[in-house]
């Protein structure tokens, strides 16, 4: 809605001349958060993302006509569920890309399934897009809290964080990434002493921070996100919280985060992502270009909307068709992705994209050469390990 | 002194007189004629659900009106009904899997129980104190919205399912939804058009001219004022409760006290105390919403715009110039 | 170390503390509120933006003046002032003659406008403020950390406060205050300027809005929606204690921020209600508000 950008429509429209054997409409709706707490994890980054996979593909040649447009949700499910209403019914969007926040991720889900589009999350969280609420429809790739849990949560419990005060977004992102690291901490041998529930998105912590103090845990788990956790971090240090020995554990932090909280308050923060720009030289050269259009190195959600782009426009060109999501995102699942920026991958039957997980610290401020060289690699987390088991009942290649 | 009162509100009981015993005059009847035929050809022409959106926040706006435009009430707090009901009607539809009718029903029932409540603690104060403690009443409305265990806080209820009229119609496709919120929504301003014209209307233009002047006539003003309350907050819900059918959702957005200053507008844009000013004012705000979405917080500054130069330079609203034109209460 | 209810007393002194430094926001603005109301009978929606404009109004002298927290304490006041009262003299000064609900509706509109503003050119991810340096850190008071800014937050507020109690209780300009309050046609048949007294209330109340919206700023990230909800509140501060009384709205504020406060220990959930269920306790049975006069 927001942008209308064509590709490849004119140049296609020269070679046609019967040279290609195909020529396909696509159109791709970039829904995410271009304002508020998650605009910089996401927003106009994961348009230009998927811009660059669009490109990269080779769309074009292929007699792909992309057309990418884009909306602002505001992190509100029912602004969220209209636009993609919209966009299916009267606009022709083939797929919805990115869609943070997971209370409207999961409404965006069910309106994928019932008008039969393709929703290539990469940006919300929740395990129930693959499971309490899974949809053939859906594919979600980048992460989620389990493998959050599994890493960040696990780390620091074995590092002697046994008991846990967990302040939570109250929102499904929240509740899920809670409920997943209060079941990995107790795996563990930890311990839960309390939990605080905080309105989304927040901007004064100190009485729940208080409560946290209060309690006597050792670890106070972060299961927010964006805007709230760099909140959370810098009024847990004006109340001298981690001054005084408890020690954060921030579930969700993107490498924006991290950025703008600055290293000397971040540093030594343990942080699970499926993606670090300074990973290897083809994380390295695709961050570049991103950073050369985009301004600010990407984050793990904008890897993602490329990457999950660039295996949808793969099942499309083998399909020779965008109409049918059920059948695109069948074909997704059929295939063995060597991802360029994610490495080995496979979409599973209930939609999860299994690839490696990676566990970073913050570096400390001396031994950061740049602005951005942020992440040390503590270790890899493998996608089955890092992801739960799939369900029974949301396997739907066996349907 | 109550003579003097009685000579200032008489002239404006004689300008409704024509409007009250022989039912609906001719002008009136044409114009929810052609409305009609229009609405009946609409979901054709555009976007249902677009359609559907507009009447919603008429009918919503047209509840609203009858508590300011004839009542003389300012509510800032008519979201809490608005939303209220949707929350209820959403739970209903979607937990108690009622048709939707009675979904609609359960959310209309709440939003006048919440009316009643609100309303009867309200009309204790006046004027500027009634607006602001309907306000802070909403707000309540909206923590237990967040809170409740029932509403789902930030997500809302979602994916609430269309489910069978009468459980033998089905409303799945949205073109035989439309003519469901049509019959909903046409027959609620119908019957706030009743209201108006009858001898209860009459009494409230009176109270809203010159309260002292009703309670020296013998009404027990305090008992008008609550069961037009009630009845506002009614159909506000009604509307609320018939937009989460539309939607298959029920969300903070229509709680929260934006919503209120929304259909503040709405109805001062289109004309306070005439029949069909609520109607345009929401036409008009939803459509700017609606293809204006792009310009991001430019929609917000517009509807404060529209706000502003509304009360300062045009407070009749446009129905209430045409009116004026055409000498005709509209 | 003693124990209240089950309750350790760091836990229940430490949310005293906190709803003391919430209260303190809510008597600096619900006072503007009173002292704007008392002589224009105005309720001033734009009261919410105008305090985020004073939190913005501080970012910008920062960032684009180099000018730091002390000097925008009185600057950006006066600057939000001075704005005011461009406001009352262009737009409020024209419904004087109206029903009082359209100066509640122009600045509803008002403060869409000024928050839409905002929105559009800054976000609403907030914009960060730092901790002037003398006041960052803090002291540990056996019960809680206490960071010095928060501390200096409630003293500043009850400088101003006091301060403004006193002005307009106890000096000539007060008296001349209240008495156009009382008769605005006899004040004026004395010789005094009521109309120019009416725009400088409206830019004295509207610049302790900005001089609240300037102590939050280190506190709270500059955001375009921070007056949004704040305002409500505020609203049922001043529905609680009356419109009648100057000291009044001051002390309500302060106390219904220690009633939040308390709130949060004993059942978290209901600290965003109860001053709702409080003001309808009070309607119920005092309808003029604690401290007004029965109108």
């Amino acid at each position: 809605m927001l942008k209308r950008i064509a590709f490849g429509s004119a140049i296609g429209a020269l070679a046609a001349g019967g040279a290609l054997a195909q020529d396909i409409d696509v159109t791709l709706g970039v829904l995410n958060d271009r304002s508020g707490v998650y605009a910089d994890l996401s927003g106009e980054g994961s348009v230009v993302a998927t811009r660059m996979a669009v490109e990269d593909f080779d769309a074009a040649g292929k007699g792909l006509n992309v057309e990418i447009i884009s909306a602002d949700h505001q992190n509100k499910p029912d602004i969220g569920s209209n636009i993609a209403r919209q966009w299916y019914d009267v606009d022709g969007v083939n797929a919805i890309i990115d869609v943070p926040t997971s209370s409207v991720a999961l409404a965006v889900a069910d309106i994928t399934a019932e008008k039969n589009g393709v929703l290539l999350d990469s940006g919300a969280g929740s395990t129930a897009l693959t499971r309490e609420q899974c949809q053939p429809n859906t594919v979600h790739w980048t992460y989620d809290t389990a493998a959050l849990a599994n890493g960040t949560g696990g780390a620091v419990t074995n590092a002697g964080g046994e008991k846990w005060f967990f302040l939570t977004a109250d929102y499904a992102f929240g509740h899920s990434l809670e409920e997943n690291t209060m079941a990995v901490v107790k795996e563990n041998g930890g311990e839960v002493v309390g939990n605080v529930r905080h309105p989304f998105p927040s901007q004064d912590f100190s009485s729940f921070l208080l409560q946290a103090q209060g309690s006597g845990a050792d670890v106070i788990g972060l299961a927010n996100a964006g805007g709230d956790t760099v909140n959370a971090i810098k009024q847990a240090s004006e109340f001298g919280i981690t001054q005084a020995g408890q020690k954060l554990a921030a579930l969700l932090m993107f490498v924006t985060d991290v950025h703008s909280l600055g290293a000397e308050t971040a540093q030594g923060l343990n942080l699970t992502e499926a993606f670090y720009w300074d990973q290897n030289d083809a994380t390295r050269d695709w961050s570049a270009r991103f950073e050369e259009a985009h301004g600010a190195k990407p984050t793990m959600v904008h890897a993602g909307a490329y990457s999950a782009t660039l295996a949808y426009l793969a099942a499309v060109e083998a399909l020779g068709s965008a109409e049918d999501g059920a059948a695109i995102v069948a074909k997704m699942k059929e295939a063995d992705i060597d991802d360029a920026l994610f490495g080995k991958t496979k979409v599973r039957g209930d939609g999860r994209a299994i690839h490696d997980m990676y566990l970073f610290q913050v570096k400390a401020p001396g031994d950061s050469t740049g602005e951005w060289d942020l992440y040390e690699q503590i270790s890899t987390i493998s996608g089955e390990d890092a992801f739960l088991p799939m369900l029974d009942e949301c396997d739907f290649t066996k349907k | 002194m109550a003579m003097n009162d009685a000579g200032a509100a008489g002239p404006k009981t004689a300008d409704d007189a024509p409007a009250r015993p022989a039912g609906m005059p001719m002008l009136h009847k044409a114009i929810f004629g052609i409305l009609l035929i229009f609405l009946l050809a609409l979901p054709f022409l555009v976007y249902p659900i677009f359609a559907m959106k507009v009447m919603c926040f008429a009918l919503f706006a047209a509840a609203f009106n009858l508590l300011l435009g004839f009542g003389g009430l300012l509510s800032f707090g008519h979201a809490a009904y608005f939303g209220g009901a949707s929350y209820v009607a959403a739970h209903a539809a979607k937990v108690w899997g009622l048709t939707p009718e009675l979904s609609v029903l359960a959310g209309t029932a709440a939003a006048a129980f919440l009316g009643l409540i609100i309303g009867a603690l309200s009309i204790r104060r006046q004027g500027i104190y009634f607006a602001m403690v309907t306000l802070a009443f909403a707000q309540m409305v909206y923590f237990l919205s967040l809170q409740l265990p029932f509403t789902g806080g930030e997500d809302g209820i979602q994916s609430v399912p269309r489910g069978d009229l009468f459980g033998l119609i089905p409303l799945q496709d949205n073109i035989s939804l439309y003519f469901f919120v049509l019959a909903v929504t046409f027959g609620g301003i119908l019957f706030l058009y009743r209201i108006v014209h009858s001898p209860f209307g009459q009494v409230l233009k009176a109270i809203r001219e010159n309260e002292p002047r009703a309670v020296s006539l013998g009404y027990n003003v305090n008992r008008y004022k609550l069961l037009v309350f009630v009845l506002s907050a009614t159909f506000a819900g009604l509307a609320g409760a018939t937009k989460s059918q539309v939607f298959q959702l029920a969300s903070l957005t229509d709680v929260h006290w934006s919503m209120s200053g929304e259909v503040v507008l709405m109805t001062l844009l289109g004309g306070m105390g005439t029949i069909f000013g609520p109607l345009v004012g929401a036409a008009a705000i939803v459509t700017m919403q609606n293809y204006l979405a792009t310009l991001g917080a430019w929609v917000t500054i517009i509807q404060g715009v529209i706000f502003v130069i509304g009360v300062l330079l045009f407070r009749e609203g446009i129905v209430g110039v045409i009116s004026r034109w055409l000498k005709r209460p509209l | 170390m003693f124990e209240l209810l089950g309750i350790p007393p760091q836990v229940l002194l430490g949310q005293l503390l906190l709803g003391l430094i919430n209260g303190s926001f809510y008597a600096v603005l619900s006072l503007g509120l009173a002292v704007i109301f008392g002589l224009l009978n105005i309720i001033n929606f734009a009261h919410g933006a105008l305090y985020m404009m004073g939190a913005f109004v501080a970012w910008m002298l920062l960032n684009y003046v180099g000018i730091g927290y002390w000097p925008a304490l009185i600057l950006a006041p006066l600057i939000v002032g001075a704005f005011g009262i461009v406001l009352e003299r262009t737009m409020l000064a024209r419904l004087y003659h109206l029903d009082h609900l359209y100066g509640l509706l122009l600045t509803f509109g008002l403060a869409l406008i000024i928050q839409g503003l905002f929105r559009n050119y800054y976000g609403i991810s907030g914009l960060p403020y730092r901790i002037p340096d003398i006041l960052s850190g803090g002291h540990n008071l056996g019960f809680m950390f206490m960071p010095n800014y928060r501390a200096w937050v409630v003293v500043a507020s009850v400088i101003v406060c006091f301060g403004t109690w006193f002005m307009i209780e106890k000096t000539r300009l007060g008296a001349y205050l209240r008495a156009a309050t009382e008769n605005p046609v006899l004040v004026g048949a004395f010789g005094i300027n009521v109309p120019l007294m009416i725009t400088l209330t409206y830019g004295f109340g509207v610049a302790l809005a900005g001089f609240a919206g300037v102590l939050a700023a280190p506190i709270y990230s500059v955001n375009p929606n921070m007056g949004a909800d704040m305002i409500i509140v505020v609203f049922a501060v001043v529905v609680i204690g009356g419109m009648g009384s100057i000291m009044g709205a001051i002390l309500t504020g302060y106390i219904l921020g220690l009633v939040e406060g308390l709130t949060r220990v004993f059942y978290p959930e209901g600290s965003a209600v109860v001053i709702f269920v409080i003001m309808a306790i009070v309607l119920l049975i005092k309808p003029e508000g604690l401290f007004g006069r029965a109108a």
